[in-house]
């Protein structure tokens, strides 16, 4: 079924696939949003998201989403949640295949984010949803009066842990190195909650359980291996950029989506997101190996729409 | 499409007792990612008709019939077949990773 070309293919959901289909559509440009059955990106599995320029009282994760998909959608821009199969970024116009669809766009946006990076410990994919989560709003709710460990040192690992306050009796992070890299505020507000102990120098190893989790094995650099029961381990050491499906573009050697720079007689870049292939942008935590704010993608997704309205007419 | 409400009072009689193959949906209005599986099981449901029965569990009114099946985590969807869970899926899957499993049964 042939929908005609469209002027740009957005691949993600999350703050820099809508904040770059708000741009394009908005430009007139035929915009469509490859969104994915999980659409929205990280915030659908955060709670309240407090900094977020424009919302003096914090928005709800999911809530922003929502606005941000209403307000692209308003412009025009069609959003299909279907997942994405294939991506063709050699031959112009650009084919891509999701679900039973084929589609063709001039340009193409790459705002597919990233997803949780699990430990890859043994026992942690057969206990996922049986004491193994990603996701403390979805899941503290079953925690109560229970014993929990957040594994991470960034703010999410933060965040996780003080949603986990409001149900579990105890909650221990656990964290590799001796400090954290989350934000002082964030710190402050753990370091300040009676129910959160902290375990410095110390990784998982295993975990333990028979229908559902029970412990964990544990080594700390000053005790060497030992094991803690526990009820639940909640994971949020970071997030893997999601290039699978992204065949021929190049990735850095930490695996994010590469930025190619071209600049003009005057030593000015051309474009801030254009890849290794010509009419393909990047934008968001593919390819943001350092700011990852939900604002820094909204910046970067309208950095790469720009980008894309240049690049057509360019070549128009 | 039949779509009930199931509470932990009505679970045995909709679900375990009924004649068709059950979805149940695990969910709770706090909970983002089962606001995206909505529209997928509602499709699944839609296309297979009065083949199969459709059951959202709110697990924040109904924890018993949740600890029971041993959910700690959502959404979680249980595919029944005659009183038994015959699949598990926890998180949000694609549509056709429901649909293999239910073409299997109904």
């Amino acid at each position: 079924m042939s929908q005609g070309l469209f002027d740009v293919i957005i691949l993600g959901s999350g703050p820099a696939a809508l904040t770059a289909g708000l741009y394009t559509s908005r430009a007139d440009l035929k915009t469509l949003i490859i969104a994915g059955t999980k659409w929205g990106g990280q915030l659908q599995l955060t709670t309240l998201v407090e900094n977020y320029p424009g919302f003096p009282q914090g928005i709800q994760g999911p809530d922003l989403m929502i606005n941000m998909r209403k307000q692209t959608e308003r412009f025009g821009a069609i959003i299909v949640d279907i997942q994405l199969k294939e991506v063709d970024v050699v031959n112009q116009p650009f084919t891509i295949k999701a679900g039973d669809q084929i589609y063709q766009g001039k340009t193409i946006i790459i705002a597919t984010g990233a997803d949780t990076q699990w430990l890859s410990v043994p026992g942690e994919k057969d206990f996922l949803g049986k004491g193994v989560s990603s996701c403390a709003p979805c899941d503290a709710f079953f925690y109560r009066n229970k014993r929990v460990i957040v594994i991470g040192g960034g703010d999410s690992a933060m965040e996780e842990a003080l949603v986990l306050t409001k149900f579990a009796t105890e909650v221990t992070i656990i964290h590799r190195r001796d400090s954290f890299r989350a934000s002082k505020i964030m710190q402050d507000r753990v370091i300040g909650n009676k129910k959160i102990k902290i375990l410095w120098n110390s990784t998982i190893k295993e975990i333990l359980g028979k229908d559902k989790v029970t412990g964990v094995k544990i080594e700390t650099k000053s005790k060497g291996m030992w094991e803690m029961p526990i009820d639940g381990i909640f994971v949020a050491i970071g997030h893997t950029p999601n290039t699978v499906l992204l065949k021929g573009i190049n990735l850095d050697s930490k695996g994010f989506v590469a930025r190619v720079e071209e600049r003009n007689k005057q030593g000015q870049l051309l474009y801030f997101t254009k890849t290794n292939r010509d009419g393909v942008f990047t934008a968001g935590d593919v390819h943001d190996y350092r700011y990852k704010q939900a604002v820094t993608a909204a910046g970067f997704g309208c950095m790469a729409a720009l980008d894309v309205e240049k690049w057509l007419e360019d070549h128009e | 499409m039949t779509q009930v409400v199931v509470t932990d009072q009505n679970f045995e009689t909709e679900v375990l007792k009924s004649d068709k193959p059950v979805i149940v949906d695990f969910w709770a209005s706090w909970c983002g990612p089962c606001k995206m599986l909505d529209p997928i099981i509602d499709e699944i449901a839609k296309e297979l008709g009065d083949k199969i029965k459709v059951a959202k569990v709110d697990v924040d009114a109904n924890l018993q019939t949740a600890q029971k099946y041993n959910i700690l985590s959502i959404p979680t969807v249980i595919l029944f077949n005659k009183g038994e869970p015959k699949q598990q899926f926890v998180g949000v899957q694609p549509k056709e990773r429901y649909q293999e499993e239910i073409n299997k049964i109904v």
